[in-house]
């Protein structure tokens, strides 16, 4: 059968400029292959990302895009969406964008269950501004800007952040299994909800100890494991598996998965209407509207 | 001469039931026929504190909520204490025999002194004396001679359907009161004649709502903040049925960002919110600026610095507003004066956010969006226009470039789910493509240029934007011998004091006022400060921002400046003593 979208069609002219081996070209491919598979027409698809290396993703496809500020890619998306809920929404960033200046908007978007793809690839540094300490950095870490001792934090856990925060399709990956990525990337497009796919996605430049091989010693897939993702508590325990329980084994794949919550959309009361950007403009019954004012 | 107006200001502490008392005093007013103004001075406070409302009615428009009162109703002795001097002579003060003490050495001669049991009048219809202001309310209609039946019809409105034994309590309530006053001596006797007309009765914020749905807003995304709040709650209630998204956000950054993403998607998008606020929107409205997204923007001052005086209001976020942003990126400034103008300007910042590409802010004040005021009935049939669509222009998707340079500046939009036009919308800077300049291009030397043609291209909106906002106007006679220079709410206080010291003093002022802040009307304003004998600039903050932007935008440096901080609005009769002073 011939398919309507070759997976050509979803390029754009421009060539990425991200290091050579960076962990974000095995996003960019599996997210290109997941929106192939689905046939999304590339007119209906809106990529939303903030500012990072990761960000300038939305400029290598064929979509619409709009390359946010620094942590707002969220609300922007989120925006967009409520505007016209016929387009697919994706959000794309990285850890810093996302874990970092934006994490009230990431809690807050997935409490509110949008129907909007989050990917973020979870390089744990600071990559465009030339490597300090991320949300995500391991503990004791030496980056730029914790030279001495370290980071001295503890790196926050985006996976049961989203459990408990009300995501309704949590997932991991590694840039190193793109088959496995665009699966879950694919998944999530598809999910009625919001879903966040954290793609750990190496930095070859900045970041010399969560590498490849690091992950490639240490990442299981979840599926193989017999793990349920219709079951919050056993996504829960996985979840805090790394690094929290343990530093050796990392899970990959879904965690947790409830396609039965409404979306926000479902939910908004003007979008029983239809989509906003497709209605009239003005009102219709201006008397009636100022007598309520008499 | 026979009084043309009349003035009754309700004091209490906050949970005493003021604002709902002097809200259906307005609404009783303006059912009466009467032209109404309202101001609330209120605390940051739920409960106790000291809360007044003064409602202003008169037989002619109104152009502030005056001066002293012709009557005071006490429901606290600390409204007694700090208003029983400003009643009028020939009116009278209302309080509550049971609680509220009367020091008469300090009322004015003439003034009666009607002490009510409030309390115990409400306690013979219900046990609990939540109705003890509905009794004083009675009793101020009566002293006005005003028709009862506007008092029962308030009720209504406030109880409706669903407790009709609630409204039926409170018109008894409000029977008790009349029947003092009328055991005390009857009314005023301001002879006045109703004309039981009604009035349209509304708020500046409401108006913004009205002016918003008329353009055919759709998206609004808010944080609660003190003015501003008021957009948000009636939009929630009122605005879902015309198929606007009304969504209460986690915070300013999300509201400015939220609207960006709904007016990048093609709806008619707005925020609101006050300086605070506006402080966390301004990288997201930069970022409008930036990647040519329409939006509208209310912003409605109060006092600051800081948190400030959160219900007191100011004119000091003009600063904020001129300079929002890093960078530099076209943007409309519009201040409303009156309600009639909420409505009229917030239609058409929609209008000129969707032409010219970029964010429209339009500054308001608490003084004026929060006080009733009664307005003509409005006119919904406001233009709407939505700017240059490639897709309907002719335009094809194959060379289709989302920021193409052109004379205006404008370049034709595409709206995300049109097939072929794809583009992306960027934050960092970027070719006529929407491709980024800013990674492996920037400094080479074509995309200098490039550059430099883009930021020109996007700057070049302010010419069009200059001539499609409203100029200038000179209101009061032409020649005069002080001329008062004043933007946004502080119109009604200084129309009201040239009128006073024309009548009074023969003293001739006229005033120069700017519905528009920017793109400054550089050759309108000059033209009419040809004929500026002096002015006075009158404006509600320290370092005088309006005039600083008069002075770069034209050279030329108001010669009085008259600044007002201390919370208050401006009242006419200080503006009067100002220009008394100035021209003597």
């Amino acid at each position: 059968m011939k398919l309507e979208f070759e997976m050509n069609t979803y390029k754009s002219e421009i060539k990425p400029t991200w290091c050579p081996g960076c962990g974000d070209f095995a996003v960019l491919r599996s997210l290109q292959t997941a929106i192939h598979a689905l046939q999304l027409a590339p007119w209906n698809i809106v990529i939303v990302s903030g500012i990072g290396c990761s960000s300038n993703l939305p400029h290598f496809l064929s979509t619409y895009g709009f390359h946010a500020i620094h942590g707002r890619a969220l609300p922007v998306a989120e925006g967009a969406k409520l505007a016209n809920p016929d387009l697919n929404v994706i959000v794309t960033g990285g850890d810093g964008d996302g874990y970092g200046i934006g994490v009230g908007h990431f809690i807050h978007a997935m409490r509110r269950n949008f129907d909007i793809t989050y990917i973020v690839m979870n390089n744990q540094i600071y990559g465009l501004t030339t490597g300090q300490a991320s949300p995500t950095s391991e503990k004791g870490m030496k980056t730029k800007s914790t030279p001495i001792e370290g980071v001295i934090e503890n790196p926050l856990d985006p996976i049961s952040l989203a459990i408990a925060s009300g995501a309704t399709y949590v997932a991991r990956t590694f840039s190193g299994d793109v088959k496995m990525m665009s699966e879950l990337v694919k998944g999530g497009i598809e999910h009625k909800g919001f879903a966040l796919i954290d793609c750990l996605s190496p930095c070859v430049t900045y970041n010399k100890v969560n590498t490849y091989d690091f992950f490639r010693e240490r990442v299981y897939d979840l599926a193989k494991e017999g793990h349920n993702p219709a079951d919050m508590k056993a996504a829960f325990a996985k979840a805090i598996e790394w690094p929290a329980v343990q530093q050796d084994r990392i899970p990959l794949g879904l965690f947790y998965r409830n396609p039965e919550m409404p979306t926000y959309e479902d939910l908004e009361i003007a979008l029983r209407k239809g989509a906003p950007v497709k209605q009239p403009l003005g009102v219709d019954d201006p008397d009636e509207l100022m007598s309520g004012f008499l | 001469m026979t009084k043309r107006d009349l003035a009754l200001r309700v004091g209490g502490a906050a949970g005493d039931g003021v604002s709902s008392t002097s809200e259906s005093f307005a609404k009783i007013s303006a059912r009466s026929g009467l032209h109404t103004w309202t101001y609330s001075s209120y605390q940051s406070v739920i409960r106790g504190g000291h809360v007044w409302t003064q409602v202003r009615g008169g037989l002619d428009p109104l152009l502030s909520h005056g001066g002293d009162p012709d009557v005071v109703l006490c429901l606290n002795q600390q409204t007694m204490d700090v208003h029983q001097a400003d009643v009028l002579e020939g009116g009278a003060i209302i309080y509550d025999l049971d609680s509220v003490k009367l020091d008469s050495g300090k009322v004015r001669k003439g003034v009666r002194l009607l002490g009510i049991p409030l309390r115990k009048k409400a306690q013979t219809l219900s046990p609990n004396a939540l109705m003890r202001n509905t009794v004083a309310l009675g009793a101020a209609v009566q002293l006005f001679d005003m028709d009862f039946r506007h008092v029962e019809s308030a009720f209504k409105d406030i109880w409706g359907d669903k407790k009709p034994e609630v409204a039926e309590q409170n018109v008894q309530a409000a029977r008790l009161g009349a029947e003092a006053v009328r055991e005390m001596g009857g009314s005023l006797q301001l002879g006045f004649t109703y004309s039981n007309e009604p009035k349209y009765l509304l708020t500046g914020n409401e108006a913004i709502c009205l002016g918003a749905l008329a353009a055919g807003v759709k998206f609004l995304a808010q944080y609660p903040m003190t003015p501003a709040s008021s957009i948000l709650h009636w939009m929630a209630l009122h605005a879902p049925k015309y198929g606007v998204v009304v969504k209460q956000v986690e915070d300013e950054l999300a509201a400015m960002n939220m609207a960006v993403g709904a007016g990048f998607a093609g709806v008619r998008a707005m925020t609101a919110t006050s300086g605070g606020g506006f402080c966390l929107m301004v990288e997201a409205i930069g970022q409008a600026g930036m990647t040519e997204t329409p939006l509208v923007a209310i912003l409605v001052q109060r006092t600051g610095p800081s948190t400030g005086l959160p219900t007191k209001t100011e004119q000091a976020d003009l600063n904020l507003a001129l300079g929002a942003g890093q960078g530099e990126w076209p943007r409309a400034i519009l201040a409303p004066r009156n309600p009639e103008e909420c409505f009229r300007l917030t239609a058409q910042a929609f209008n000129l956010a969707e032409i010219y590409q970029t964010p429209v802010i339009l500054i308001s004040d608490l003084y004026l969006s929060e006080g009733y005021r009664t307005v003509e009935k409005f006119d919904f049939n406001v233009p709407i226009v939505r700017g240059m669509m490639a897709a309907d222009g002719g335009g094809t998707a194959k060379d289709y470039k989302r920021y193409l340079l052109t004379e205006s500046g404008v370049s034709p939009r595409a709206l995300p789910g049109t097939k072929g036009f794809q583009h992306v919308a960027a934050t960092d800077e970027h070719m006529e493509s929407g491709e980024l300049i800013s990674d492996i291009l920037a400094g080479l030397p074509e995309y200098v240029e490039e550059r430099r043609k883009m930021h020109e291209k996007r700057m070049r909106k302010l010419e069009g934007l200059r001539k499609d906002t409203p100029p200038p106007e000179l209101w009061g006679p032409k020649h005069a011998d002080l001329t008062i220079i004043l933007w946004g709410s502080t119109w009604g206080a200084a129309h009201e004091a040239i009128l006073q010291v024309d009548e009074k003093d023969g003293v001739k002022v006229n005033s120069l006022e700017f519905p528009t802040i920017f793109p400054f009307h550089v050759d309108a304003t000059q033209h009419l400060l040809r004929g500026v004998e002096q002015s006075l600039m009158v404006e509600g903050n320290f370092t005088g921002q309006f005039s600083r932007l008069l002075r770069a935008e034209t050279g030329y440096k108001p010669d009085h400046f008259y600044g007002r901080y201390d919370g208050e609005p401006f009242a006419s009769r200080d503006i009067a003593d100002k220009i008394l002073e100035v021209v003597a």
